[in-house]
């Protein structure tokens, strides 16, 4: 590395600086809209010529977004909570036992990751009416934990696999029972692994529309994705890109503070030194 | 501290491979045992059952004379040293090391104590806050090694755990790892491949073939009557010389030339009852350079004449290699042990001899030598079987 030449080493910065504009404009160019006075909305300009926080205000001012922020943060969080604590056993036992049907059970769960959501979405419909949990959180949170399982379970897998068995035997040996094993050897080495799951499970979540549209019908459990769509302007006439910019803007923030969080303790490398060779 | 008793021990494994069949074995309390034999013969199976790793198909397993096959591991109170050393790579040393006692329960200032009472022993003392990831493969040996020694198990049960080191590691390990045993004086089955290891660690030596034990002995008692071709080809190094051989009346025909048995070959194979062709085995040192010895000396023995392959001088004596005309020796037990060895000895043209001559050897490479042996340490083995004919217990 540092025999890169000078020029090698401009050519990399350029590219990163590209690849970072190409990800990044259309963010930035959210946040600006979500700065700007609906006069000047629609000017083109990438800095706001008029600053307003007036879409911010809007959007506190009113319950539905309150209510959809705090139905997408309680619904992302329960759902990747059970899917992680459930894919992290299920993993386990698939990378560490030789049970019958054990192919079986990886198949089908990759093919449910597979399966068109949308296909989905009239049947789960008219079961939720019919058994009470349309527009409430578990309407949403079953599916939510049914399609991020397989996502848990695979990543997860791949975990647990890279952790060397010698040293659960090792824990044996030194007198701890399975589950001691699993809480202080296993558990810990797979910390890694489960952030990494927790945090796109959370996404997938998080960023859900086509359940969250289909499935609510209120505020009651109405996530921010599904909101958003009914958000108006303050009459009729008004556009209501500039709440929608701010709404966007808000709501991503959850998730940048979740991955921030999670990310400090994904440390690379954390077996390295267990096994020799 | 525990005496250790494996009766008609046996483990086939799901897949129906019959690893470890009928093994008897007692160890004594405070005894070092070692397993040898070649890859897959079942050291390691047999070791993972009497630690609790692996089930135990059928036979007893009893420690102080207590059945203990169907305990888990955690209740045998065994400890056991890894061929990977398996440290838990999110502890530190210390930590490492006072996991076994902090699973027992055991209060803070005892750990504290015993953790640093083993680091010393191993010296580790400065590393105890290092982790394992940072350190080196001796270091990480020892610290495996001290999670075994910190509480004081019935016994220690090391499987291979020295092949990871480079030489020189090794032979310093292998002298701390006698020590410790020694001082703390606990039962120890300790599996390996090395010669050396097999040779200078144990008190026994336990050698297994195919999941079968082939012979149970002091190293010195296995070395001198090996029961069988397997046990006498697989213990040494360099190891033993075999030729085909032919018995006529009281005579041996050989590619080594003909000579006569002595007295108490003729009478061991007399009680065997032995066939007309037979394996002649014959170890390195028991051939000498024939022109450093005066006549009463060759008395004992025959000479013949080769040509010198290759000679290796050790400083101390020198290895002389010859290629003899004629048929290789040929049984399974050979086969399975070139194999082992990774030698493939296909320098097909003849048999392959090694020998050990005295420092001050006058032969040199590429030119003929006359060579001595010492007629009364070959040993005749049965080349269907295997069998000694001159083992004697
Ligand atoms: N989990 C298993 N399932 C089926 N067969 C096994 C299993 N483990 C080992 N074996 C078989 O049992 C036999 C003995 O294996 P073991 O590991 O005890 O050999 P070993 O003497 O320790 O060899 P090495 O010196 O290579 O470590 C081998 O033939 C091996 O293929
Ligand atoms: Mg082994």
């Amino acid at each position: 590395m540092a025999a890169m030449t000078t020029g090698a080493k401009a050519r990399w910065t350029l590219l990163d600086i590209i690849v970072v504009i190409y990800a990044l404009v259309p963010v930035l160019w959210i946040v600006s809209l979500s700065f700007k006075t609906p006069a000047t909305l629609t000017d083109g300009n990438f800095i706001p010529r008029e600053w307003t926080l007036q879409n911010y205000a809007d959007i506190f001012s009113t319950t539905t977004f309150l209510r959809a922020l705090g139905n997408s943060i309680g619904i992302a969080l329960i759902s990747t909570l059970i899917a992680v604590v459930l894919g992290t056993m299920a993993a386990y036992a698939i990378a560490r036992l030789e049970f019958p049907g054990k192919r079986a059970l990886v198949g089908v769960s990759l093919l449910i990751a597979m399966f068109p959501q949308v296909s989905l979405v009239s049947p789960l419909f008219e079961m939720e009416r019919s058994l009470g949990l349309f527009d409430t959180w578990p309407g949403l949170i079953l599916p939510y934990i049914t399609f991020a399982l397989p996502l848990a379970i695979y990543t997860l897998s791949a975990f647990f696999r890279e952790i060397p068995w010698e040293l659960e035997k090792a824990a044996k040996m030194d007198g701890a029972t399975p589950a001691q094993a699993f809480r202080r050897v296993i558990a810990p080495l797979a910390a890694p692994g489960v952030f990494t799951t927790a945090i796109l499970v959370f996404i997938f979540c998080w960023n859900d529309f086509l359940f969250a549209i289909s499935l609510t019908s209120t505020e009651a459990s109405r996530t921010v994705p599904a909101a958003l769509s009914f958000f108006t302007g303050s009459s009729q006439f008004e556009d209501p890109t500039g709440t929608i910019s701010a709404a966007a803007v808000v709501i991503t923030i959850p998730i940048i503070v979740f991955v921030l969080f999670f990310q400090r303790r994904i440390v690379a490398g954390l077996t390295s030194g267990a096994v020799k060779g | 501290m525990a005496e250790i008793v494996l009766d008609k021990v046996s483990k086939q494994y799901p897949d129906g491979a019959l690893a470890v069949s009928d093994v008897d074995l007692t160890i004594a309390d405070g005894e070092f045992i070692i397993l040898v034999g070649p890859s897959g013969c079942g050291k390691s199976t047999t070791l993972n059952m009497i630690a609790g790793l692996e089930d135990i198909t059928s036979g007893e397993l009893r420690i102080d004379g207590e059945r203990v096959n169907e305990r888990a591991p955690k209740d045998r109170d065994i400890a056991m040293v890894f061929q990977s050393y398996a440290l838990y790579p999110h502890m530190t040393v210390r930590e490492n090391m006072a996991f076994p006692l902090r699973l027992a329960k055991v209060d803070d200032k005892t750990v504290r104590a015993k953790v640093d009472e083993a680091a010393r022993i191993l010296d580790l003392t400065q590393h105890l806050d290092r982790r394992p990831s940072n350190l080196s493969g001796g270091q990480r040996q020892r610290v495996a090694m001290g999670r075994a020694i910190v509480r004081d198990p019935k016994a220690f049960l090391m499987d291979e755990p020295l092949s990871n080191l480079d030489a020189k590691l090794r032979v310093q390990m292998r002298t701390s790892v006698a020590k410790i045993q020694k001082k703390l004086g606990t039962t120890t089955v300790y599996v390996t491949h090395d010669q050396t290891e097999a040779m200078t660690l144990g008190d026994r030596v336990v050698v297994m073939r195919g999941g079968l034990v082939q012979q149970i002995g002091s190293p010195q008692f296995l070395y001198e009557q090996p029961v069988n071709l397997f046990v006498a080809g697989f213990i040494g190094s360099p190891s033993m010389n075999f030729v085909p051989a032919r018995l006529e009346n009281s005579s041996v025909s050989s590619p080594l030339g003909n000579f006569p048995l002595t007295d108490r070959i003729r009478t061991l194979l007399e009680d065997a009852d032995a066939p007309r062709e037979v394996i002649m085995g014959l170890r390195p040192e028991h051939f000498e350079d024939a022109t450093l010895l005066d006549d009463t000396a060759m008395s004992g023995g025959a000479t013949f004449e080769s040509t010198v392959d290759v000679l290796e001088s050790m400083g101390s004596d020198k290895f002389a290699y010859f290629t003899l005309e004629g048929e290789m020796a040929t049984s399974a037990e050979l086969e399975e042990l070139a194999a082992d060895a990774g030698a493939s000895d296909l320098s097909a043209d003849g048999t392959q001899i090694i020998t050990r001559l005295s420092a001050s050897s006058q032969a040199k490479e590429g030119h003929p030598a006359r060579i001595w042996f010492d007629t009364d340490k070959i040993h005749l083995f049965d080349p269907h079987n295997g069998r000694n004919f001159t083992y004697a217990d």
